[in-house]
């Protein structure tokens, strides 16, 4: 089995027995779900503004998840053993990042489905949504791979993260909710798929440089 | 390949005025020595003197600010070592035999799982989570890494910490099997735990 391989199984059994998706998805549907209380059930409004907002719940969910993400490998010394790898601490970190992706992500793409009929988005369009969606947190996961790896050393990171992570996280953002809208969803599309694939080659990268200055 | 060598390359490393420092704070000026295959080098020196500043130097995971250390006999230093700190590395959640399937993956070797925990006696706790060992046990579960990956050089921090009597004597037998092969081991010590170092190293005297 290979060094990729194999941190990508032990982060996913990781990540399932830790809850896996659970608090992200309770999260997730909880913010969205209230939409349409705190909103009123006007259809008309809830149409032109409820399902963009499927974008920042998501957005924050995600955000949620990254805290602990090398700040435990960090803590436990796992990353001291990461770092005497044949293989690349980029590919261990892609590895991660994968794996956050699949166990997170995945998920939270799917459960965009019912969020955005009970926000009153065109049945046609969910398709679309739940795509976008699913490449939309591959972004997320490869933006926020850094933002974990700078704040490893870092005692309740979490708000630096957010401050770090956030700026980078509006172009999917942008993009994405033009997708739930209904605008241009073609090129929209594209631009999130553009996003993801920056976010999942660069992302892994800077985040072992960021790892490497962590472990001194 | 077997756990205990005996080693093709023969390996030696050698520290040439290394100057440490912790934050602002100097622990150690001009530390010059060399070691050769086939030695087991005890390291000793008071708390907070840097025994584990000059492991991790060695081990590569930060540049000392002065001096340089010199590897011959090896291509890529990071690939040829082995560091057992403080730290276990351990995940809570994972069962010990997992930690060895995981560590196989990442040194990039096959089949040794269950020779190395013969050797250190985990046997029995193979399917326990790693969060119920004792702390002893944990220590144990790093060391495996040792037995697990044919590694040229060991870098122990205070490897003994948490061991009962046995499991200090399967750690002096790991260690002199392995020097008696053709690989070096450093350790940081308290106290000597076994084998006849081939050398006694002191740091910030």
């Amino acid at each position: 089995m290979s060094a990729f391989a194999a941190t990508f199984r032990r982060e996913l059994s990781l990540m399932w027995a830790g809850g896996g998706a659970l608090t992200p998805l309770g999260y997730f549907f909880g913010a969205t779900l209230l939409v349409p209380l705190a909103m009123g059930p006007e259809r008309a409004l809830l149409a032109v503004a409820g399902p963009p907002l499927i974008w920042i719940a998501a957005a924050l969910a995600m955000l949620a998840t990254l805290e602990r993400l090398f700040q435990a490998d960090l803590e436990d010394g796992s990353l001291d053993q990461m770092l005497l790898s044949p293989a690349p601490l980029e590919a261990l970190t892609l590895a991660k990042g994968l794996a956050l992706w699949c166990v997170v992500g995945l998920p939270l793409a799917l459960a965009a489905a019912p969020a955005a009929i009970a926000l009153q988005a065109p049945v046609e369009l969910v398709p679309a949504i739940v795509a976008s969606l699913a490449l939309g947190t591959a972004a997320f996961a490869g933006i926020g791979l850094v933002g974990a790896a700078l704040t490893a050393g870092v005692r309740r990171g979490g708000v630096l993260i957010a401050l770090i992570v956030l700026p980078f996280f509006a172009p999917p953002i942008i993009f994405g909710a033009a997708v739930a809208g209904g605008e241009q969803v073609g090129s929209a599309m594209a631009l999130v798929a553009g996003c993801a694939l920056g976010a999942a080659a660069l992302g892994p990268i800077a985040a072992a440089a960021a790892l490497r200055l962590q472990a001194e | 390949m077997s756990g205990s060598g005996p080693f093709q390359d023969k390996m030696s490393l050698r520290v040439e005025q290394l100057s440490l420092s912790r934050g602002e704070r100097l622990l150690a000026r001009d530390l010059s020595f060399e070691v050769q295959a086939g030695s087991y080098v005890e390291i000793r020196g008071g708390n907070g003197t840097g025994k584990t500043t000059l492991l991790r130097a060695i081990g590569g995971y930060f540049r000392p600010r002065e001096g340089r250390i010199v590897f011959e006999g090896v291509e890529e230093p990071s690939l040829a070592l082995h560091y057992v700190g403080h730290l276990n590395g351990l995940k809570g959640g994972a069962s010990v035999r997992s930690h060895l399937r995981y560590w196989a993956g990442l040194f990039g070797v096959v089949g040794e799982e269950e020779n190395a925990l013969q050797r250190l006696g985990l046997r029995a706790q193979a399917d326990l989570p790693a969060r119920v060992l004792s702390q002893g046990q944990s220590r144990r579960l790093a060391l495996t890494r040792l037995v697990l990956a044919p590694r040229l050089l060991w870098l122990l921090d205070e490897p003994a910490a948490g061991l009962d009597a046995q499991g200090k004597a399967m750690l002096a037998d790991l260690i002199s099997a392995h020097c008696s092969a053709g690989g070096i081991a450093l350790a940081a010590v308290h106290e000597p735990i076994g084998p006849t170092p081939t050398r006694v190293l002191t740091v910030g005297a």
